[in-house]
């Protein structure tokens, strides 16, 4: 079937396919795997079907939007109305949402048929889709091993071929984590570019809603249509966003730099270390500059960032009350335990353990030296990351420090799993775009990526070069 | 800064949160593990350094405060574990 939506959508204009046809080739997949890989959570066989209909006559009638027949799938974390919605906990059990997010409502103005809902960690905290209360998703390429996170069930959904594209969220990388252990495409636009009216929120000061897909053009084409001003979300930028797949041809040679602490990590793999240093020499040799830079506060990143997005989650958190919505203890008696026992019951330990770290760094005696420590450095890791855009236009890194883990490896110990994200969170920390592509695979064949950022809206010299680096 | 019983049970309370013998071992000592790692930072000079609050460049992007339909009580209330005809229930709060 097809991997790209510009083949899919040739072949529904010719009359070579339907988008009938494609929902049905879909919904077989998921048929034949997810038992197995527990990528979706809910699909909705009988709504994308009868959408497709609809979407066909629109191809008939010549009126067919700008994604007609993608078939998409959601992480268990963007509203879509009248269908289940839970952040993948049991605290939002048989929960219903009643509107949809901005990014959503796009997707379906646009003709997109949206599958079903997909699973992710806990409130998308983790990084291995092992926090479910859905259970764990695995690697669609080697089920002994985990997909990434937190949107791991939306990378495995488009790696699977059960749909075309997902949409994820990012918050510390993660959708372009799980992107890289997937062999998939994986975009965190600039903070603020796409809305965040009806995404679960976990850190706001953070979370950016994201995509999947097989290729740079199919995720450009998603963002274009996602992104810009809402009235819905007052943190939304109203910077004008580009015909970001009108320009996706590499103009001259951007100059590039690398981190030499990401690459002399600890941390990096061998075959992670040996995959980047192969495709820097290649871009050497291709006549593009690209330069070692020193930047000594890359161990403080990961630090900053858990303390202020545990921070903003205890905050955001606290709306689960078992009052309004969702799960409610059946042993309460007063209303303090109503409180306690829902919370306590319906929430993972991953979460519950962020909620109580956030609640000590925002507590009187503990703000100062915690939160607003992290607060500071945070500005200095995002102006020494953006003093790096005055002399290049690129900055490359690999993605995680290692290929996809084994299922278990990494659950045991909650540091060990944070360190996944120690490359992906600078994006996140300083506010900037970032795209994972692949970039080969290891010596046992499983995918590597490596990661593009650049400055502030800057996405489109990030795609045009994220693109250039999948084909050359 | 080590966090111990009494203290997890503080922070435990204003977080509304229950946390049974076993798990409070062991939620202590990862809390504690991960404090010492985020405890780097004090090794970042940050004299002088404001703390950086707001992300977006832009600020507040308002818009004209025109009068939409809400949403309807009904949908409001359909999530509600407990709920009358209007009000969402729970125990009782005043005697």
């Amino acid at each position: 079937m097809f991997l790209s939506y510009t083949a899919t959508r040739q072949a529904l204009l010719s009359g070579k396919t339907t988008c009938k046809d494609l929902v049905a080739h879909y919904l077989q997949k998921i048929e034949a795997r997810n038992a197995e890989l527990n990528a979706f959570v809910e699909v909705y066989a009988q709504e994308a079907m009868q959408q497709a209909e609809v979407i066909d006559q629109k191809i008939k009638a010549g009126t067919a939007g700008k994604l007609a027949g993608m078939v998409v799938g959601l992480k268990d974390v963007l509203a879509h109305q009248n269908h289940g919605l839970q952040g993948a906990s049991k605290i939002l059990d048989k929960f219903k949402s009643q509107f949809n997010g901005t990014a959503v409502q796009r997707l379906l103005d646009a003709d997109a048929i949206v599958i079903g809902r997909q699973n992710c960690d806990e409130f998308a905290m983790g990084s291995t889709t092992e926090n479910s209360a859905m259970g764990i998703t695995r690697n669609a390429f080697d089920t002994s091993r985990v997909p990434g996170g937190s949107s791991g069930g939306s990378a495995v959904a488009v790696q699977a071929e059960m749909c075309l594209t997902s949409l994820g969220s990012d918050t510390g990388g993660s959708v372009r984590q799980p992107a890289a252990f997937c062999g998939l495409v994986g975009l965190k636009p600039t903070y603020s570019r796409i809305s965040r009216y009806g995404l679960i929120a976990y850190a706001s000061s953070f979370d950016c809603i994201g995509v999947f897909a097989h290729n740079v053009e199919d995720t450009a084409l998603v963002l274009e249509v996602i992104a810009g001003q809402d009235d819905f979300d007052s943190t939304v930028s109203r910077t004008p966003v580009p015909a970001y797949t009108q320009n996706l041809a590499l103009e001259g040679k951007p100059k590039i730099c690398y981190i030499k602490e990401t690459v002399e990590n600890e941390g990096l793999s061998e075959d992670v270390k040996q995959a980047t240093m192969k495709k820097i020499a290649q871009l050497k040799a291709q006549g593009f500059t690209v330069e070692s830079v020193d930047f000594p506060l890359l161990k403080y990143i990961l630090p900053t960032y858990y303390i202020l997005t545990t921070a903003e989650a205890s905050t955001n958190l606290s709306r689960y009350d078992g009052v309004k919505y969702g799960y409610r203890s059946p042993n309460v008696t007063d209303l303090n335990s109503l409180y306690k026992k829902t919370r306590s019951e319906g929430f993972g330990i991953e979460v519950k353990r962020r909620i109580v770290l956030g609640t000590f760094v925002l507590s009187a005696s503990y703000y100062d030296a915690y939160f607003t420590k992290a607060q500071r450095v945070r500005r200095l890791i995002k102006e020494k990351t953006q003093d790096l855009f005055k002399t290049y236009d690129l900055i490359l890194m690999p993605v995680a420090p290692t290929v996809a883990p084994k299922i278990g490896e990494l659950a045991a110990n909650p540091l060990q799993m944070y360190l996944a994200d120690i490359f992906s969170v600078q994006a996140n920390v300083a506010g900037i775009p970032a795209i994972a592509v692949p970039n080969g695979t290891d010596s046992q064949g499983l995918p590597i990526g490596i990661q593009v950022m650049a400055d502030f809206f800057q996405e489109e010299k990030m795609l045009a070069f994220a693109k250039y680096l999948m084909e050359k | 800064m080590k966090i111990d019983k009494e203290l997890l049970h503080k922070i435990a309370h204003l977080a509304r949160l229950d946390f049974n013998e076993q798990d409070e071992t062991k939620m202590i000592d990862s809390l504690n593990e991960i404090l010492d790692w985020v405890e780097q930072l004090n090794e970042v000079d940050t004299t002088g350094v404001k703390a950086l609050t707001h992300m977006s460049v832009e600020v507040n992007a308002l818009r004209e405060d025109i009068m939409l339909p809400p949403l309807p009580h009904e949908k409001g209330l359909l999530n509600a574990p407990r709920k009358d005809s209007d009000y969402f229930r729970v125990p009782k709060v005043i005697e």
